[in-house]
Formats: C-alpha cells, sequence, structure tokens
C-alpha cells in the first residue's frame, strides 16, 4: 500500500476526466430537445435559477435559430452563464423545477441548451455587451472567482474602471481550482475568464493577495469602492489524533492540484477514505478514484436521508465504484513510520432531532476500523477568518457580514459570494456579484 | 390469436398466396366472437380491401412504386397523371417545419407524369394483373381537345384501368397551357371536358377538384351535371413555403428563382374538411361518392374525411414522408375504432358528422360552457394564465407561488372560448364544464326578435 502518482496513461487519465456532461452533437439535435420546452409562463426554472435567467426565452431562441440572441438572453443575467452550464447543480435548481417533472418525464436539459448557445457565443467571441463610456469611478474587486468577475461585468457595463486583485496566478477562482475536472478544463476557464473581460475596462492584478500584498485601507484610499469576493479557504480541520500523518490531505487542496498541476502529478492512495458528504466530498472521493485509487470510501456521520449533497451526485459517485459507509464518525487515524495506516471511527445512530429539525448522530460506543492508506477531509470548508478579522470586519465565524445594500461594516466596502455565505454554488455567487455591483453603483451615485 | 393481432402479422408479397390472405384479413370472420369490422371499400363498384388509396402523385407514378404500395397493403392508387409531354426542373419540392418536426405542409412545382405514356401504360396493365382485388384509377390531363382526350381515354382503359380521375386541379406549369386549375376554376370549361370525356369512358369517372377557387361548389354542381361518376378533392393549393434568408430567393429554388407551389401536406388538411363539407352539404353534388384528399396522415385523419362524407381517402404526402409502411396502422387504428363503436362496414359512419356544421345563426345561444383547471394534473406552466390574461378575457387567476403558481378560473368572467384548454400541454387537465344560460334552445334571430342583450361581455 501507498501513496503514489502517475499511476495511469495518457489515454486513461484522459477517459477519466472526459466531459461528464458531453454536448449536443449538432443543431438539430439541440432543436429537439429545445421544442420540448413548453415555453412556461412566470417560468419555475427561472425561479429556480439563482440568477434569474429567462430559460424559456433563450431556449425559445435556440428553436428560433437565434442563437446569439439566445447567448444574450443567458449572459444578461448571468456572465458565468458557458460555467455554470457545466457545473450547476441542476437537480436542485432549474432543471429540479421543470413541468415535465411533474408528469414525470425527464426535464427540458436546460444546462445542456444553456452550453449549447454559450459556447457559441465564446467560440466565435461574440461580443454582445458594450462598456458605457468611463464616468471616471474606480472600483477595486479583491477575487477573480465567479462573485468578483460577476461584479467587475456589471460595473464596466456601467462605466466604471475595475481593478481586480487577485491572490493566484489565474482567475476563475475554485471554478479554476476547485470544482471536478470532469466538469470543466482549465483552457475552459481560462477562456471565460477573457471573454468576460473582453468587454473592457477591467484590469486583473494577478499574484496580490489580500493582507499580504496589498491592505484593504490602501484600497479604500486608492479606489471609490472595494468588493471583496475572495471565497472561503481550506477544509475544516476534524480536530483528531493523527491528523499531522504523511497521508491526511484536505479535499480542497488535493482538487486544487489537480486542476492546477495535472493528473499525473497527483499521489493518491490505493485504499483512500474520504470523510464528508458534501459536493467536495463527492468530488474528491470520485476524483481519487479517477486517478487510479483502488478503493475508495466514503464515512458520513448521519443517514442518506440527510446527505448534504444531491442525489445525482452521490450517484456519481456509486457509479464511480466509490463505497459508502453511513453512520460513521471518524475518532482516529492510526500510522506507522508518520504515515496513515488506518482511520477508526465511532458507529453512530440517529438522535432526536434538534433546533432545524435535522436527527443529530449520536455515537452508540461501538468502533470499526478501516485499513487505509489516506485520508481525505472534506467536513466543509472554513472562511478566511484572519484576513477578516484583521481587516476589522464584521463577521460571523470569519464570514463576512453584510446588510441588504450587500455593505460590510466598513463603509465603501462591499462583499459577497462564498466569503458571504460560507459556500454555496457558482450560480450563486454570479448573483451575489450581480447585487453587490447594483449596490456599488447605487453608492456612487451622485 | 385474436383478429387484430391476426391482421398485423400478415405480411404481404408480391406472389399469388398473398391475395387469400387478404381476403381472410379483411372480411368478418363468421364464428369469432369478437366481431370484426369490415373495411372493405367499394367505390363506384370499384373494389378495394381498404379505403385507403394513393393520390395520383410521385408514390403512384411507375410500376416499382405502385408494386411497392400494394405488398404494402394500400387499396389502390390512383395513377399519377398522363397526358400531354412535359418536362420537369429541379428542384421541386419545399416545405413548411414546426415545433421541431419536419414537413408539417409541403409544395411542389413539379407536372404530370413526365415519362413516356407506352411505359406507363404497360405497367399499369403488369401491376393490374399482379394485384387485381387493388383499385387502379388512372389520373388524366388531356390536351384541351376531344380528341386527345378521346384517345387517352381508350388507351387507358385497354391497358386495364378501373377508373379515371380527371386532373382539374394542378395549379402551376399546366394551367399555362389551359389545363389542370385552369379547367377547374371555370365551371364552363370544366363542364366541357366532363362531357367529352363521359361519351368515351366505359369505366367509372371522378373528377378531382382544384381548392384554388373562392369555392368549390360551381365546379362541382357543373361537372355532376355534366355527367361525372365522383369527386374528389382536394389538389394542392397555391403556395410560398417561406424564403431563403442568405439567398432571399423563396423555396423551391431553381437558378435563382421560384415559383407559386401546389402546398398539401397536413397543414392542409383543415381546409381540405371544410371543402369537402361544402360538397358533402351542397344538394346535388352530395349525390356523387366523394374521394376526399387533403392531408390525410393517419387513420383518425381518415375517420374525419370519412365522417364529413367521404367514401374513401386519398394520400400523398404522409406516403412521401415516411413510406408505405404507413398504412399498416392506417388499416389496424380504423378496423379498432369501428370495433370499438360497433360498426360493422365503412358505410356505417360515412357522411354521420356531415348534419353537424350548420350555419352560424342556428347555433344556440343559451349553450354556455366554463373552463375548470383540474389541480392534481395541473402543472403550473402558465400558457392557460398568459393565453387569456393577454388575449383573452383575463378569466383565470394567478395565485404566486414558488416556483410553482396556482391557477384557477374565474368563472363568471370565462366567455368558454376554450383557449386555455387549447394550449394547456395536459391531456384532460382543463376541461369545458357546461353550465347553460337558460335551458331552452335560442338562436341569434330569435334572440334579436326578443330583443335580449347584445354586447354584454
Ligand atoms: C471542491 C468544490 C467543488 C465544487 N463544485 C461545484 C460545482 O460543481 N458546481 C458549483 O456551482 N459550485 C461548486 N463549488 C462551489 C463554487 O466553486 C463556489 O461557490 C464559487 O466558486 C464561489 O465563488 P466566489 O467568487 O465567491 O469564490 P471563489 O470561487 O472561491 O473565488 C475567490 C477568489 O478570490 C481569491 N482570493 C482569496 N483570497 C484572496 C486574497 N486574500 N487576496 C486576493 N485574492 C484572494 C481566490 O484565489 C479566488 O480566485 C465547489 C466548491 C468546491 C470547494
Ligand atoms: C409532388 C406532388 C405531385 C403531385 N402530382 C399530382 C398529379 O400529377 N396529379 C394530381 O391529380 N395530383 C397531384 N398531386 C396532388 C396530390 O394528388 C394530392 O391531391 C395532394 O398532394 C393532397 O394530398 P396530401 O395532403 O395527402 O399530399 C401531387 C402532389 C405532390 C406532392
Ligand atoms: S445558470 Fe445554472 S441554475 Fe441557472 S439556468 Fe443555467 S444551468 Fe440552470
Ligand atoms: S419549466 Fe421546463 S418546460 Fe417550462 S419553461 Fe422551464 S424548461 Fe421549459
Ligand atoms: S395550461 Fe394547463 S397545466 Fe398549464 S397552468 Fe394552465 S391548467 Fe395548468
Amino acid at each position: 500500500m501507498a501513496i503514489q502518482n502517475n499511476r495511469l496513461t495518457k489515454e486513461q487519465y484522459e477517459a477519466n476526466f472526459a466531459d461528464i456532461h458531453p454536448p449536443f452533437e449538432n443543431k438539430t439535435a439541440a432543436q429537439v430537445e429545445a421544442s420540448r420546452c413548453l415555453f412556461c409562463y412566470d417560468a419555475p426554472c427561472t425561479k429556480s435559477c439563482p440568477t434569474h435567467i429567462d430559460v424559456p426565452k433563450f431556449i425559445k431562441q435556440i428553436v428560433t435559430d437565434n442563437v446569439k440572441g439566445s447567448a444574450h438572453t443567458i449572459f444578461t443575467s448571468n456572465i458565468m452563464g458557458a460555467g455554470c452550464s457545466k457545473v450547476c447543480p441542476v437537480e436542485k435548481l432549474c432543471e429540479g423545477s421543470c413541468v415535465f417533472n411533474l408528469l414525470d418525464e425527464p426535464p427540458i436539459p436546460i444546462a445542456k441548451l444553456q452550453r449549447y448557445s454559450t459556447e457559441k457565443a465564446m467560440e466565435n467571441n461574440w461580443q454582445l455587451f458594450e462598456r458605457k463610456n468611463s464616468v471616471g469611478k474606480k472600483v477595486a474587486v479583491v477575487g477573480a472567482g465567479p462573485a468578483g468577475l460577476s461584479c467587475a461585468h456589471v460595473l464596466s457595463r456601467e462605466g466604471i474602471d475595475v481593478t481586480i486583485y487577485e491572490k493566484e496566478s489565474k482567475g476563475g477562482g475554485l471554478m479554476t481550482y476547485g470544482i471536478a475536472a470532469y466538469k470543466v478544463t482549465p483552457q475552459f476557464c481560462e477562456d471565460e475568464v477573457n471573454y468576460i473581460t473582453s468587454i473592457g475596462g477591467i484590469e486583473i492584478k494577478y499574484n496580490h493577495e489580500l493582507g499580504k500584498d496589498i491592505t484593504l485601507s490602501q484600497l479604500k484610499k486608492e479606489f471609490d469602492a472595494v468588493y471583496l469576493g475572495i471565497g472561503v479557504g481550506v477544509a475544516r480541520q476534524l480536530d483528531i489524533p493523527g491528523e499531522k500523518l504523511e497521508g491526511v490531505v484536505d479535499a480542497i487542496k488535493f482538487i486544487y492540484n489537480i486542476r492546477a498541476n495535472g493528473y499525473p502529478s497527483v499521489p493518491v492512495g490505493d485504499k483512500v477514505a474520504v470523510i464528508g458528504m458534501g459536493m467536495t466530498a463527492i468530488d474528491a472521493a470520485t476524483q481519487a478514484k479517477r486517478l487510479g485509487a483502488k478503493q475508495v470510501t466514503m464515512v458520513y456521520r448521519r443517514t442518506e436521508k440527510e446527505k448534504p449533497c444531491t442525489q445525482h451526485e452521490l450517484d456519481i459517485a456509486m457509479l464511480d465504484g466509490c463505497e459508502v459507509i453511513w453512520l460513521a464518525a471518524p475518532q482516529k487515524i492510526k500510522g506507522s513510520g508518520g504515515k496513515v495506516k488506518q482511520l477508526v471511527c465511532s458507529v453512530m445512530k440517529l438522535g432526536d432531532p434538534d433546533a432545524s429539525g435535522r436527527r443529530s448522530p449520536v455515537d452508540t460506543g461501538e468502533t470499526f476500523t478501516l485499513d487505509v492508506d489516506m485520508v481525505i477531509k472534506a467536513a466543509g470548508q472554513v472562511p478566511f477568518e484572519k484576513l477578516i478579522k484583521k481587516s476589522r470586519l464584521d463577521n460571523k465565524n470569519g464570514k463576512i457580514v453584510i446588510n441588504e445594500n450587500c455593505a460590510t461594516s466598513i463603509k465603501g466596502v462591499f462583499a459577497g459570494g462564498d466569503a458571504v455565505n460560507g459556500g454555496k454554488e457558482v450560480v450563486d455567487a454570479v448573483q451575489a456579484g450581480k447585487d453587490g455591483a447594483k449596490a456599488i453603483l447605487k453608492y456612487l451615485a451622485p | 390469436m385474436n383478429g387484430a393481432s391476426q391482421r398485423k402479422f400478415i405480411r404481404l408479397n408480391v406472389a399469388g398466396i398473398i391475395l387469400n390472405n387478404l381476403q381472410t384479413a379483411y372480411s368478418v370472420p363468421t364464428e369469432n366472437k369478437t366481431i370484426m369490422a369490415n373495411i372493405s371499400s367499394n367505390f363506384l363498384g370499384i373494389k378495394s380491401p381498404n379505403p385507403f388509396w394513393l393520390a395520383s402523385a410521385p408514390p403512384t407514378d411507375k410500376k416499382y412504386n405502385v408494386l411497392r404500395a400494394f405488398e404494402a397493403g394500400w387499396g389502390g392508387v390512383v395513377w399519377k397523371t398522363l397526358g400531354s409531354q412535359v418536362k420537369n426542373v429541379s428542384s421541386r419540392y419545399s416545405a413548411v417545419d414546426y415545433g421541431g418536426q419536419r414537413v408539417m405542409g409541403f409544395n411542389n412545382i413539379e407536372l404530370i407524369s413526365d415519362r413516356p405514356l407506352h411505359i406507363n401504360l404497360k405497367e399499369i396493365t403488369e401491376c393490374v394483373k399482379l394485384f387485381p382485388d387493388r383499385a387502379m384509377i388512372v389520373s388524366l390531363m388531356a390536351d384541351n381537345d376531344k380528341k386527345s382526350w378521346h384517345e387517352l381515354i381508350k388507351k387507358c382503359e385497354d391497358a386495364g384501368a378501373m377508373g379515371f380521375e380527371l386532373n382539374f386541379g394542378c395549379p402551376h406549369g399546366m394551367t399555362e397551357r389551359g389545363m389542370g386549375a385552369a379547367v377547374g376554376q371555370d365551371p364552363e370549361i370544366a363542364c366541357m371536358v366532363v362531357e367529352w370525356v363521359m361519351e368515351a369512358a366505359t369505366i367509372p369517372v371522378i373528377t378531382k377538384l382544384t381548392p384554388n377557387v373562392h369555392s368549390v361548389v360551381p365546379t362541382g354542381r357543373s361537372v355532376v351535371k355534366a355527367g361525372t361518376n365522383a369527386l374528389s378533392l382536394i389538389n394542392t393549393i397555391q403556395s410560398v413555403t417561406g424564403v431563403d434568408l442568405d439567398t432571399l430567393v423563396p423555396n423551391p429554388y431553381v437558378a435563382g428563382k421560384s415559383v407559386f407551389g401546389g402546398y398539401c401536406g397536413p397543414a392542409v388538411k383543415p381546409i381540405a374538411l371544410k371543402m369537402l363539407t361544402t360538397i358533402a352539404q351542397d344538394e346535388l353534388t352530395s349525390k356523387v361518392p366523394i374521394s376526399g384528399i387533403g392531408g390525410v396522415s393517419t387513420w383518425k385523419d381518415a375517420v374525419e374525411f370519412m365522417l364529413l362524407g367521404a367514401s374513401n381517402v386519398q394520400v400523398c404526402t404522409a406516403a412521401m414522408k415516411h413510406g408505405f409502411r404507413i398504412v399498416e396502422d392506417m388499416i389496424e387504428g380504423l378496423s379498432n375504432w369501428m370495433d370499438e363503436k360497433g360498426y360493422k362496414t365503412l358505410d356505417d359512419f360515412i357522411g354521420k358528422s356531415v348534419s353537424t356544421i350548420t350555419h352560424w345563426e342556428d347555433l344556440d345561444i343559451n349553450y354556455h360552457h366554463i373552463a375548470k383547471i383540474n389541480q392534481d394534473k395541473c402543472i403550473h406552466c402558465g400558457l392557460c394564465y398568459i393565453a387569456c390574461e393577454d388575449t383573452s378575457h383575463q378569466s383565470i387567476n394567478l395565485a404566486y407561488g414558488k416556483p410553482y403558481n396556482t391557477y384557477t378560473v374565474k368563472d363568471e368572467e370565462c366567455v368558454g372560448c376554450n383557449l386555455c384548454k387549447l394550449v394547456c400541454p395536459v391531456d384532460d387537465c382543463i376541461t369545458m364544464e357546461e353550465h347553460r344560460v337558460a335551458p331552452e334552445y335560442i338562436n341569434w334571430i330569435e334572440w334579436q326578435k326578443r330583443g335580449l342583450p347584445l354586447n354584454d361581455h
């Protein structure tokens, strides 16, 4: 048993990480599906999209062969419409409420159609928005993730000059560094960032970290307003013995390595345990399997009913051959020679419902042991608490607190996305960026 | 094995044995407990195992096609129109697509048969010999003189034709030469040509009417007076199916130009049914049998034509889109429907709906119905709401919900127009419930006489 990289051939890696949601083969295929859409009024799908994309309208525009108009409809509500079409957990968003579900028929493949139009727009570099003449105001955006980019685009359209400070060397945020590799490629993420910023008026300063290379008070001085879209940081600590052993890794860092450095470079164990059952845990488990791990076991404290991931995501993990042990809480990690050898878990049972109505797990006193050589921690992410506290921003356990105008406790400083909500989806961050931009425009209005 | 499934498994073949199969397949089995409908048809004494004929068009223009059609089970054919020498162009067809489906409407700029007459005649003879139980009608469009008609009639009868169909309907190419629709559009010329034909023909004559007139009745009457034995309608409707947005030339494209083409297929069915009804209701034209044509694609379409007075139907576009195999379901569907309704022969229902189409002023004004939404079936698409709200009577209430709104009908406001029911995507979700204003029948004339309120909504 050993942790090791370069387990597969180039072809195997490519096959394992191929696009999980392949696009329509051609126009006819897209139009046949688009024609099924009923063009609902006050459509449930639109209401269930956090960015409120006018879904029936953009689908109808595919039918009428107005693909440019279709892309415009999508991007008007969601400038990351292309990325969202690949990464949105649509089963709990737009497609989950498509009226066809009520007929027990497959919903309209909204995301796939969204991909059809937005991909055409990016391929052909259609410039669908025009930036107004500069109004002479400057805004600093921290973080080139979905929230920051979306905010920057709306501001630029209105003639604001935007500078984005990004600590990494690439834009896109978790889109580029966090999301499963079989959903988006690095090339796509780069193209998307370029497409968004091609409107002009947006400068991205890479390798500029707030709190290290620049401070909030500096930004406040130099700019008319500041938007913080810094997301959340590393995975939560488990606070159990053995966490420092070699072979215990953070899911976010594990995925970051896959996305930033390429599949062959990322080491993975023979027998891997993944702790948690959120989207990140699923992504870590499936990608460990796809990197060549022989056995991947997910352990979760509660039962299947309480799982935070969607059924669709769990199905992906199951189909990849990952195993799941419900009602199992990690107790300690045992090692030898400084390396992980075993994961000991407590057997749990469901107790009384808590305040939120969720039944919390209680220890039965029994334990079991898994032989593993790698443990991936994916029990939630923690915010950048230190930075936020140092910047004297009002916060709740490191999550920035904002009011209904997206304003933080510091005048002229706004925030949104994962940094505020603690970690949701890309599409939520895009909406947060729009809201933030709207609030900033109001704040800057003479 | 019951009757229906027995029929389904009969595979037809050009070889001789099939004829026996056919007879057992389409006649009424005596001792069987399920009484199977007899769908055999007798049109002017011309018998066919079913009422489905192929209309005069490319599917019937040569032996190869016709034999394949007979093998597939078609009851008869109207051979592609024979007449003077022609030359076709390329391209020839275009279509209207709708809702993700191809060929809702179809148009063509083809002429009558462009094959030598002697070959057509030889092949007709061969087809009749191989399939003597199928109807073999020959469509004719001779030059505009008596002698040409008489010669053509003689040759076709000698070849074995069982009946003629006079093509007075072709809307393009031939009209310029005083033929086709040019004849059908002028009751007097049509009358003259039919008289010539009746002098020579010894077999039944059907006159095919053009829809490119404001009423088909004058020509219909005129040819019935001249002695035609039957009528058929409709031929194609002059049309432009669309303009290519790149070349800016309408379809179909011929070297940078186009011409009006004849329109047919599912899109023309409602127009064909209306024209058929006017012929079926007219005192004079209703005396002869009618062959119904125009957009027949399924057994249901066929039944509708027959309910409105057609003794049989002819099909062109549906076969051109899907091939001859569609007749299998037409046969089975018709037969099952007749069994279900208890009709034993076609005559039991032909024309049954003709009298239900009346004049507007005879309609019962006290009849009223109101839309009702079945909340268990509703999928909250809002289509009924937006249709009524934007374009009708604002009779549907929207109660906001996330993500699903609830829609209910405001009974007092609903005029019973049917719009919501028509746009609702779920079967039987919106039903129209009868709420008579008063029990007695009252029509428009009586309403006015009594000075009852007008413009009251
Ligand atoms: C493993 C994983 C899988 C996921 N899968 C999905 C999925 O399939 N679908 C989906 O919709 N969502 C998914 N998400 C969630 C989604 O990625 C986030 O909700 C979204 O990216 C949040 O956008 P954001 O702009 O708020 O933050 P981020 O995307 O985190 O962007 C923040 C940006 O700020 C930069 N930054 C941080 N601190 C500083 C600083 N001090 N100075 C300068 N720059 C800084 C970061 O480098 C980053 O570029 C996933 C998340 C994870 C962790
Ligand atoms: C390509 C084509 C050629 C046709 N040629 C003739 C013809 O030669 N003679 C004729 O009487 N009708 C002709 N028709 C009209 C058809 O017989 C028929 O009346 C019409 O298509 C309506 O039926 P449908 O809707 O089933 O197609 C032609 C139709 C088509 C599509
Ligand atoms: S952005 Fe996401 S949730 Fe919204 S419509 Fe597109 S795929 Fe659905
Ligand atoms: S709910 Fe479904 S059918 Fe209705 S508009 Fe949305 S995608 Fe189309
Ligand atoms: S059209 Fe039908 S399904 Fe749609 S909201 Fe109205 S009643 Fe419901």
